[in-house]
């Protein structure tokens, strides 16, 4: 009976003395506190968002122009449609090419140059934003002799690139080899592999970074402050100064004026909006699983 | 009839002698695949040019400064653009020294997060709060100093800085008027920010910890804080402090936030109360501003500075917390 010592109490387990015990409550009640600490903030900065924001939200506040100081009223229809022209702008560069990055990778970057390209992925996504906007001006700015849309797009696509490529990659190689095998067994060539199954195996993956990049460049503003420089009126050419909401929302909140306050709240609100229904989509299209078509 | 049949003879058909076409006659796809091909490396040679880009353009546009002041830019703390004499030392100090404190403040909690939401909370719960703290890193930093100008900034003033001038004051680091706006400000919501980035690395690098190592030391008669100790953070921990760099170098480079609220003045001073400035708000402010040449070179100097700083901080914190997440399965499995 190999039990029976323990069974006697010979070799009863000595009991967890006190400090142990009171160690471990102490942790388990910090580490809760600070979560409660971090989801403070989080909170209130939602809560103010909403009742400053709310109140200011109009219908002239989402279809005027601004007024001019001092006079109650407008709005920052310029600035949202300016966001929206330079954020496409930015994703009819971005897009294509951190995804055709994504595929090289993913598909021909087993190699030293592969991880060459890996490697300037990662250190492009770690430069700090504004410096990307110093670029960004030196490229277009002193090229056209402007600040514009096209330049602050321009910005804006270089941060974009380097979220889309690897998380493209990630998601091409969680494609499992045996599809790519089932193609070229049907004598189908490369190229209309990659792109008809192992991209399209992959879609809702790739759309995954693609919405997680936009939605990290939609509220920037330090790259945007001497690129697309800002706008009071509205502004549809590529190559003149365009307002954008992020920089409204900085201009108005550094002014003196309380109407332009209200209004900076508002404009944030609806940034903020914007930001949380592309990453909660995200989230939607990433739990129904990346891969269903190879499953 | 069972058993293997005697094979019957073979009848071979010369293959000349019948011609029947294929069935589909495949197209040769070798050009269009080399079109491909071409096309997806150039997406790739374009990632690797922009980074060429971004350092061809830094360095050139920062070479007049470069020659006038040399390493000694870094080292003075005269900012005279009337006089065209520049010194980026007040940008370099309120840097490192807002970074500093928004590490100081975050890293503890960030930690407890971590800790509360891989070993401690309810399984219903994780998903949730895992969501929460990754959409503070969602929130845009404009965003984070509208907020702190009008809701953290009166708070600070009204009851944060007299309180802790009052008890703390002796250490000399809470001296001064509390004008709310400061260098204690940027650390604050600096540490705000930071918070998911080093949690959420933090909770990949205790995930990838194996689940055995916690059962060894339970099954040793640990409590729970004794296995998170001794059985998780003790070997997470290069990859806690990776998560803790990157936090550091999403701090350096940080600007709206910062810049709504350190006050932005060129002065070095003991006191975190008082005002400061850092290499990203000084861009921020007066790029568009500058008007000789030698001014806008020396922001893009200081552009510069941040820049490496940036890479090197990004480039350690990432082989750290490779070596804990890939390092890790490999020894538990020999």
């Amino acid at each position: 009976m190999p039990n029976a010592a323990a069974q006697t109490g010979q070799f009863a387990i000595a009991p967890i003395s006190l400090w142990r015990r009171g160690m471990n409550r102490l942790v388990t009640l910090a580490a809760g506190a600070a979560v409660v600490l971090v989801l403070l903030p989080l909170g209130a900065i939602f809560a103010y968002l909403i009742y400053k924001g709310l109140g200011s939200i109009s219908w002239a506040f989402l279809t005027q122009i601004p007024k001019p100081v001092g006079e109650a009223g407008g709005g920052m229809a310029n600035a949202i449609a300016g966001s929206a022209y330079i954020l496409a702008i930015a994703s009819v560069m971005g897009v294509p090419i951190g995804i055709g990055a994504g595929i090289y990778l993913a598909e021909y970057g087993r190699n030293r140059f592969g991880d060459l390209i890996r490697f300037t992925a990662d250190v492009l996504n770690g430069v700090p934003s504004i410096v990307v906007g110093i670029v960004a001006y030196g490229i277009v700015v002193l090229g056209q002799g402007h600040f514009s849309a096209l330049a602050g797009g321009v910005a804006l696509a270089i941060m974009m690139i380097p979220t889309i490529t690897r998380t493209s990659e990630e998601m091409l190689l969680l494609v499992p080899n045996a599809v790519r095998e089932a193609a070229y067994g049907l004598g189908v060539s490369r190229w209309r592999t990659t792109l008809s199954i192992t991209l399209r195996t992959a879609t809702s993956g790739v759309i995954t970074g693609v919405m997680l990049a936009f939605a990290r460049v939609a509220g920037e503003t330090a790259p945007l402050l001497f690129t697309a420089f800002g706008n009071q009126y509205w502004n549809w050419k590529m190559n003149q100064p365009t307002a954008a909401l992020s920089l409204q929302v900085y201009t108005y909140a550094i002014s003196p004026f309380d109407e332009w306050h209200r209004q900076a709240w508002a404009g944030a609100l609806i940034l903020i909006v914007l930001i949380v229904a592309s990453v909660s989509a995200v989230r939607i299209v990433a739990g129904r699983g990346m891969l269903k078509g190879a499953n | 009839m069972t058993g293997p049949q005697p094979v019957e003879k073979l009848e071979v058909v010369p293959s000349d002698r019948v011609k029947t076409p294929p069935l589909i006659e495949a197209g040769s796809s070798l050009i269009p695949d080399r079109i491909f091909y071409a096309a997806v490396l150039s997406c790739g040679l374009c990632v690797l040019g922009l980074v060429g880009v971004i350092v061809y353009q830094l360095v050139s546009k920062s070479a007049l400064s470069w020659h006038a002041f040399g390493w000694k830019f870094f080292f003075r703390s005269e900012w005279d653009p009337v006089n065209e004499q520049f010194g980026a030392w007040p940008f370099v100090y309120g840097t490192l020294v807002s970074s500093l404190l928004a590490l100081v403040l975050a890293v503890p909690l960030a930690v407890g997060v971590a800790v509360f939401i891989t070993e401690m909370c309810p399984r219903w719960l994780k998903g949730a709060l895992a969501f929460t703290t990754e959409l503070l890193a969602a929130i845009p930093s404009v965003i984070y100093g509208l907020w702190a100008i009008f809701v953290m900034v009166p708070l600070l003033r009204e009851y944060v800085e007299p309180f802790l001038a009052k008890y703390f004051g002796w250490t000399g680091l809470f001296e001064g008027t509390p004008y709310g706006i400061g260098m204690l400000a940027a650390g604050i919501i600096l540490a705000i920010m930071v918070v998911p980035i080093v949690s959420s690395i933090t909770r990949e690098v205790m995930t990838a910890v194996p689940q055995q190592q916690r059962e060894a030391v339970l099954a040793l008669g640990a409590t729970r804080w004794e296995m998170i100790r001794t059985g998780v953070l003790r070997n997470a921990r290069a990859g806690i402090l990776g998560g803790v760099i990157l936090g550091l170098g999403r701090a350096l480079g940080e600007t709206m936030a910062v810049t709504m609220v350190i006050g932005n003045r060129p002065e070095i001073a003991r006191s975190l109360f008082a005002p400061g400035y850092t290499m990203a708000s000084v861009i921020a402010n007066e790029f568009s501003e500058a008007t000789s040449d030698t001014y806008l070179s020396a922001l893009v100097e200081v552009g510069l500075a941040l820049f490496l700083v940036t890479i090197i901080v990004n480039i350690m914190a990432q082989l750290l917390v490779w070596s804990v997440t890939r390092g890790m399965p490999r020894r538990s499995n020999a």
